[in-house]
C-alpha cells in the first residue's frame, strides 16, 4: 500500500488513479476488467480500509436489497454516504443507481441518498422484459448498446441532477450530478468501455483538485 | 452482442424500445446474482425471511430437497398460487424448478413471468433422454452440472447459467466440493492441451470444438457458474467461493436448520440468523474472521444432515439428466 506522502506514479509519469468497485453482491467483476482497460489501478472494495485508498467509486449491477443489507451489516453505510459526500466519484449501474438515489420507493432499507432524484426499481417488469437498445448518451458521439436488466428509470430528478440519457418514450435512463454518475443499465456487460473512459477522466480531474487543494 | 453463438430468440420491447430475450440480457441476470446467495423457499413466508437476510434471489419450490428425500412421492413444479403468492411478497428476482425434460412447466412458468427457470434433477425427471430446448424461451435456464462436459452440453442447449449439483437435501458438502473441483480442473486440463489436441477433447466431452474453444480461452465457463446441493453452513458456502463458485445456491440448509429448538418460534431464529450468517460469508468468503463472526451470530445448529457416502446409489439425485 503506497503511503499518503508519495504519491505512485504510472509508467508515463501522471500519478497513477485508484478507482474502486464496490464488492460486496453484483458484476464487480466486469466492471474491474473495464477499468483496467483505461489503465488505472481497479480495485474490490469490501472494507472501510479498501475505501479510504480508493480516487473513485463505481457501484455495480446486483440486487440492490442485498447490497444494502450487507452495507449495513458491515457498518458501511454512513461512512460510504460521507465519503461520497465529501467529493468521491462515484457511479451506480442499476442497483449501484438506486443505492445513489434519495428517494426509492419500496425499497425497505435505507439508500445512500446522496443524489436528489426518485427511482422506480424493476420500472419495465420483470426478467422476460430485460432488453437491449441502442442509446445516445450526452458526452458520447456515437451510441452505446445499453443493456437493462430488471433496470430501474429514474423518475424525478432534483436541482442541479442533469439527464444524460432517455429512451425514446421519454424516461430518463442516465443522470450526472457533479462528481456522480447513474446509468440504469450496464456497459460493464458490453465490449463498449467510452462510459468508463469517462468516468476515469471524472476521476481524474477530481483527484487533481484535491490535490491541489492538499497543496496549497 | 451475442457472443457465444447461441440460438437467440429475439422479440421487441412491448414499449417499442429495444430488443428482448438477447443472449446477452439472459446470461446477463446471472452476471447480476454473482456473489450472491440463492435460496429455496415454498411460500411466501419463507421468501420474506430470505429477502430480509439479504439473498441475491429466490427459489421456488414445492417441498426443500430433504422433504422431497423424507417423504418421497413424484416431484414437481410448485403449485402455481404458492408461486405468485412469492413473487407477489418480494422485489429480488424469483426463480422456479421445472422438472428435466418438462417443457410444458418451463412454459407455464414463462408464462407466471419467473425471473429464471432452474430445469432440476432435484425434482422427478418427466423426460429420461432429452432436456428441454432452452433456446426457444425468453425466459432464462439455469442448469446443474457434475463435470464439464454435463455443463458445456447444457449451455448448448441454450442454459445461460449452470449450478454445480452436489447433492441437494443431505447437507453433505462432499458432492459439491468433487463436481466443483471436476469442473475447474478439467478447465485447467484444457488450457493445458495443445492446439491440435482440442478436436479429440471435444469428442470425449460431447459438446462442440467451439464450445471447448470458448472455455479454454476464457479460463472459465462461458457463462455464470453457482454451486449447489449440500451447502449447510458458512464455512460450507466460502468453502466453494473459495474453490471457484461465483455464488451459492442453498436449499434445506436454511429452512431445516434449528430443527433441533423445542419451538417454532426458536426454529424461525435459528434459520433466520443462518440465512443472513451465509450471505455474509458468501461477500467475505475470503476472511476468515468475517466468516467466524457470521457464524457466531447464529443460535442454533445447522441441519443434522445425512452423510452421502452412506446413501444407496439410488438414492443419490445428482445422477438424473446427463
Amino acid at each position: 500500500m503506497p503511503s499518503a506522502a508519495t504519491p505512485p506514479t504510472s509508467e508515463s509519469g501522471a500519478p497513477s488513479l485508484r478507482v474502486g468497485v464496490l464488492a460486496l453482491q453484483g458484476d464487480f467483476a466486469e466492471h474491474l476488467a473495464m477499468l483496467r482497460r483505461q489503465g488505472v489501478e481497479a480495485v474490490e472494495v469490501r472494507t472501510l480500509d479498501q475505501l479510504e485508498a480508493c480516487d473513485g467509486l463505481i457501484i455495480p449491477g446486483g440486487e440492490s436489497t442485498t447490497i444494502a443489507r450487507l452495507l449495513a451489516a458491515f457498518d458501511l453505510t454512513e461512512p460510504l454516504r460521507d465519503r461520497i459526500r465529501a467529493g468521491l466519484p462515484t457511479w451506480g449501474t442499476c442497483a449501484g443507481a438506486i443505492l445513489l438515489a434519495d428517494d426509492v420507493p419500496g425499497l425497505d432499507r435505507e439508500p445512500l441518498g446522496v443524489m436528489d432524484m426518485t427511482v422506480e426499481r424493476n420500472a419495465f417488469g420483470r426478467q422476460v422484459q430485460s432488453f437491449e437498445a441502442n442509446l445516445d448518451i450526452d458526452g458520447l458521439d456515437a451510441p452505446l448498446r445499453a443493456v437493462f436488466i430488471r433496470a430501474p428509470v429514474f423518475t424525478r430528478l432534483g436541482r442541479g441532477v442533469r439527464a444524460l440519457a432517455t429512451l425514446p418514450d421519454g424516461r430518463i435512463v442516465a443522470a450526472g450530478q457533479g462528481h456522480l454518475l447513474a446509468t440504469s443499465f450496464h456497459p460493464e456487460l458490453t465490449e463498449d468501455d467510452r462510459l468508463h473512459g469517462l468516468f476515469v477522466a471524472l476521476c481524474r480531474e477530481y483527484a487533481s483538485v484535491s490535490s491541489q487543494a492538499r497543496a496549497s | 452482442m451475442s457472443s457465444n453463438g447461441n440460438g437467440i430468440s429475439n422479440g421487441n420491447a412491448s414499449d417499442g424500445t429495444g430488443e428482448t430475450a438477447t443472449w446477452t440480457v439472459k446470461a446477463g441476470l446471472a452476471q447480476m446474482l454473482k456473489g450472491g446467495v440463492i435460496m429455496d423457499v415454498t411460500d411466501a413466508a419463507q421468501a420474506e425471511i430470505a429477502q430480509e437476510a439479504g439473498a441475491c434471489a429466490v427459489m421456488a419450490l414445492e417441498r426443500v430437497p430433504a422433504d422431497i428425500r423424507k417423504e418421497g412421492g413424484v416431484a414437481r413444479m410448485s403449485h402455481v398460487n404458492k408461486i405468485k403468492e412469492i413473487q407477489a411478497s418480494v422485489s429480488i428476482p424469483v426463480m422456479a424448478k421445472a422438472r428435466i425434460g418438462h417443457f410444458v412447466e418451463a412454459q407455464v412458468l414463462e408464462a407466471l413471468g419467473i425471473d429464471y427457470i432452474d430445469e432440476s434433477e432435484v425434482l422427478t425427471p418427466a423426460d429420461d433422454v432429452n432436456h428441454i430446448d432452452k433456446h426457444g424461451f425468453a425466459v432464462p435456464f439455469v442448469c446443474g452440472a457434475r463435470n464439464l462436459g454435463e455443463a458445456l452440453r447444457r449451455i448448448a442447449e441454450g442454459a445461460a447459467m449452470i449450478r454445480t449439483k452436489g447433492e441437494a437435501g443431505t447437507g453433505d458438502i462432499v458432492e459439491a466440493v468433487r463436481h466443483m473441483r471436476a469442473i475447474q480442473g478439467e478447465i485447467r486440463r484444457l488450457q493445458a492441451l495443445r492446439d491440435d489436441e482440442i478436436f479429440v477433447a471435444a469428442k470425449e466431452l460431447q459438446v462442440s470444438v467451439d464450445l471447448v474453444r470458448e472455455t479454454r480461452r476464457l479460463g472459465k465457463l462461458p457463462v455464470v457458474n453457482f454451486s449447489a446441493g449440500g451447502v449447510a453452513s458458512p464455512a460450507d458456502a466460502a468453502l466453494m467461493m473459495q474453490l471457484g463458485a461465483e455464488g451459492v445456491f442453498v436449499g434445506s440448509g436454511i429452512f431445516k436448520a434449528g430443527m433441533d429448538e423445542a419451538t417454532p418460534e426458536g426454529q424461525r431464529k435459528v434459520q433466520t440468523a443462518m440465512a443472513a450468517a451465509i450471505v455474509k460469508a458468501v461477500t467475505h468468503f475470503e476472511d476468515p474472521q468475517v466468516i467466524a463472526d457470521a457464524s457466531a451470530e447464529v443460535p442454533g445448529n445447522a441441519m443434522q444432515g445425512i452423510s452421502t457416502a452412506q446413501m444407496a446409489p439410488d438414492q443419490l439425485l445428482a445422477g438424473r439428466g446427463n
